[in-house]
């Protein structure tokens, strides 16, 4: 009975109510993404303890005296219970110090300051031309559903997705670069250039705006134009596949009928009342292959010499260095966790239809 | 109406698959996998993706027998040749036959593959369908991990299982395992929550069927269909994953003829011999391709929802 009486309350002042399911809402996304991080520490933690390699060894050499070997142990805390290792590797991580690179010799955190401004770079090159392409695109198809620019729209995202991007990224290398001479060698700026462009924002790009050297941009334009056009693919089919399906579904609603009825032409029908609709659909999409461009980014530059992430983390790879691997496995997750939950936010506050 | 077919001959087997009233539950499935393959075959493209499967199938246990080359052996003298008639695809730095070696990679691709999807499959549906079935507890932790795994994406997972486990094909394929089972146990779940209530559920319950009776028999069952789209829709993306971590020297070790090592190390010819990095490249497209193109009939065929 009171718990009847309550709703009628809240319902009778429906901006409380509203504020009231905001609230707890919020409450639990705070909830599952701490409980996310938590499981995601758990799990790097334990892929740390995986490792068949000694990290003791790994840090001082096989041929380490015993009482070298027993003082690092202690100061690595691997004396401790598990429990305590794990608290202070949370402890740790929060405040983002994931210990001291093997390779480097710096702090892993420092490392990947360093290294992320060319794979924020090149990644968002990749978003705004995958974006640019893929939703036009994704539309054509729906517009024209089942006629030949549909099958081409495609085939074309279909290899989009089946290619290899590190062979895509050979290809283009032999064709565009070494074959046709159109783009710059690989790596991220020339030589030449490297000590004269001053770094503010660490976007070579936008730097060498800044500081008016236009014959530095066109160096570094003509180096990320092809890496970031090949990630871009991959973004451009997913995005066009995804516009493509909620296009459709919008087309087939009685509103874009009625629309049809009134007189509005078809232009008008796609852009002005179904796109609207699918907009805010399309910015999860975006967001989702954004954090997949990451992903890409590990084997493209590899490929092109790009001395981002990606690289950084490879090389890492193979050379055992679990530290950097791990921060970095890491950052790649929380990026991950972030986006969706932006995307989330965004979705909830800017699409009244999941109020 | 008979409930067995008339095998003698093929109208009468096609007169039993198309009778009007089933009279047999053997017949009503039969029936229903017919209708079911011939919607497929009706998919052009998902009838491509077929046939490239089964002929990289053919090729991978017959490939030895097809090729006169060794896929292993180096001959110095005829190092780097371009594609001829007698090297279809040409040799690589080492003297070897490119097409050989691809046939060869075949076996390793299809494996790695296979195995994948032997050990994320039943484990994707187990986790999945018990936690949906069940519900409370079991299914919120269950969820939980499964979200965890999915804040990665799939490969830098691969990577840092690899990174760990060391590198080689075996520890590949778990660590590609490892990241390729969540999506399915979230996809299981799916569809066991929407059976869990149902009414042949509680009859079963009723006649004394333990839980897991339920779920092997009465829940599993159904999330099957849904599951085989999804592994094969994922396969390309498994393959793709495979030669990453072989492209990147933590799969496949050379001189295995597995396609992303073979892409890898031809790549420091790419500028003078293109074959050596644009033949296994193609062969993963076109595998990839392949598995694409059949997920999405697959996809049509047993889930006409999404027409």
């Amino acid at each position: 009975m009171t718990d009847h009486a309550d709703d009628k309350i809240v319902s009778a002042n429906g901006a409380t109510s509203r504020w009231r399911s905001l609230a707890g809402a919020a409450f639990r996304t705070a909830i599952s993404v701490a409980v996310t991080v938590l499981g995601l520490l758990a799990l790097t933690f334990f892929i740390g303890r995986l490792l068949p390699l000694d990290p003791v060894l790994a840090i001082l050499g096989d041929d380490a005296s015993q009482e070298a070997y027993d003082r690092m142990v202690v100061k690595l805390g691997l004396d401790l219970p598990l429990w305590q290792q794990f608290m202070t590797y949370i402890g740790n991580s929060l405040t983002f110090d994931f210990g001291t690179s093997l390779t480097s010799g710096k702090p892993v955190t420092e490392d990947i300051l360093r290294v992320f401004p060319a794979t924020f770079e090149l990644a968002t090159f990749a978003m705004i031309l995958g974006t640019g392409i893929g939703i036009p695109l994704g539309v054509l198809a729906a517009a024209n559903r089942d006629t030949w620019i549909d099958q081409t729209v495609r085939i074309v995202s279909l290899i989009g997705y089946s290619a290899p991007i590190f062979w895509l990224g050979l290809l283009g290398l032999t064709f565009f670069y070494a074959g046709l001479g159109w783009v710059g060698a690989p790596g991220r700026i020339g030589i030449v250039y490297q000590y004269d462009l001053q770094v503010q924002t660490g976007l070579y790009l936008v730097d060498s705006i800044l500081s008016g050297r236009w014959d530095i941009f066109a160096d570094v334009f003509s180096r990320i134009i092809l890496p970031a056009s090949i990630l871009a693919y991959g973004a451009m089919a997913y995005i066009g596949r995804m516009t493509r399906s909620f296009m459709l579904e919008q087309l087939g609603q009685e509103y874009v009928l009625a629309a049809r009825a009134k007189g509005a032409t078809r232009r008008q029908v796609i852009w002005t009342h179904a796109f609207p609709n699918i907009a805010v659909q399309l910015v999860t999409v975006v967001a989702l292959s954004y954090a997949f461009l990451l992903e890409g980014a590990v084997l493209t530059e590899t490929v092109f010499a790009w001395p981002g992430f990606g690289r950084y983390l490879t090389t890492a790879l193979l050379r055992a260095d679990m530290n950097s691997v791990l921060g970095c496995t890491l950052i790649v997750g929380l990026i991950f966790i972030a986006l969706n939950l932006a995307s989330d936010i965004f979705y909830r506050v800017f699409d009244p239809r999941t109020r | 109406m008979s409930d067995t077919p008339d095998i003698s001959s093929m109208q009468g087997l096609r007169i039993w698959l198309q009778a009007p009233v089933a009279a047999s539950t053997g017949q009503a499935r039969a029936q229903a996998f017919w209708r079911g393959w011939l919607r497929l075959l009706a998919n052009k493209a998902a009838f491509a993706g077929l046939v490239v499967l089964i002929a990289l199938v053919l090729c991978a246990i017959f490939g030895p027998y097809l090729t006169p080359y060794n896929a292993m052996s180096q001959d110095l003298d005829i190092r780097l040749l371009p594609p001829s008639g007698a090297h279809l695809l040409g040799t690589d730095d080492l003297g070897r036959d490119i097409l050989t070696r691809i046939l060869y990679g075949a076996r390793i691709t299809l494996m790695m593959a296979a195995l994948v999807a032997i050990i994320a499959g039943p484990t994707g549906l187990i986790v999945g369908a018990t936690a949906g079935y069940l519900g409370g507890w079991a299914d919120i932790v269950a969820m939980r991990v499964v979200d965890i795994f999915l804040s990665f994406p799939s490969l830098i997972l691969a990577l840092a299982f690899v990174a760990a486990l060391g590198p080689g094909i075996e520890n590949a394929v778990i660590a590609i395992s490892l990241s390729a089972w969540p999506p399915i146990a979230r996809l299981a779940r799916a569809e066991a929550l929407t059976v869990r209530n149902s009414d042949y559920i509680a009859a079963a319950r009723i006649q004394g069927a333990s839980n897991w009776r339920l779920i092997l028999r009465h829940v599993m069952p159904v999330c099957l269909p849904s599951v085989v789209i999804r592994i094969t829709l994922n396969m390309a993306g498994i393959i793709l994953t495979a030669a990453g971590l072989g492209f990147l020297g933590l799969g496949a070790q050379p001189p295995s003829p597995e396609w992303g090592a073979m892409l890898a190390s031809g790549r420091q010819f790419m500028l003078t011999s293109w074959w050596l990095a644009a033949a296994p490249g193609a062969a993963i497209m076109l595998v990839s391709l392949a598995f694409n193109l059949l997920g999405d009939g697959l996809r049509d065929v047993l889930d006409p929802r999404d027409d």
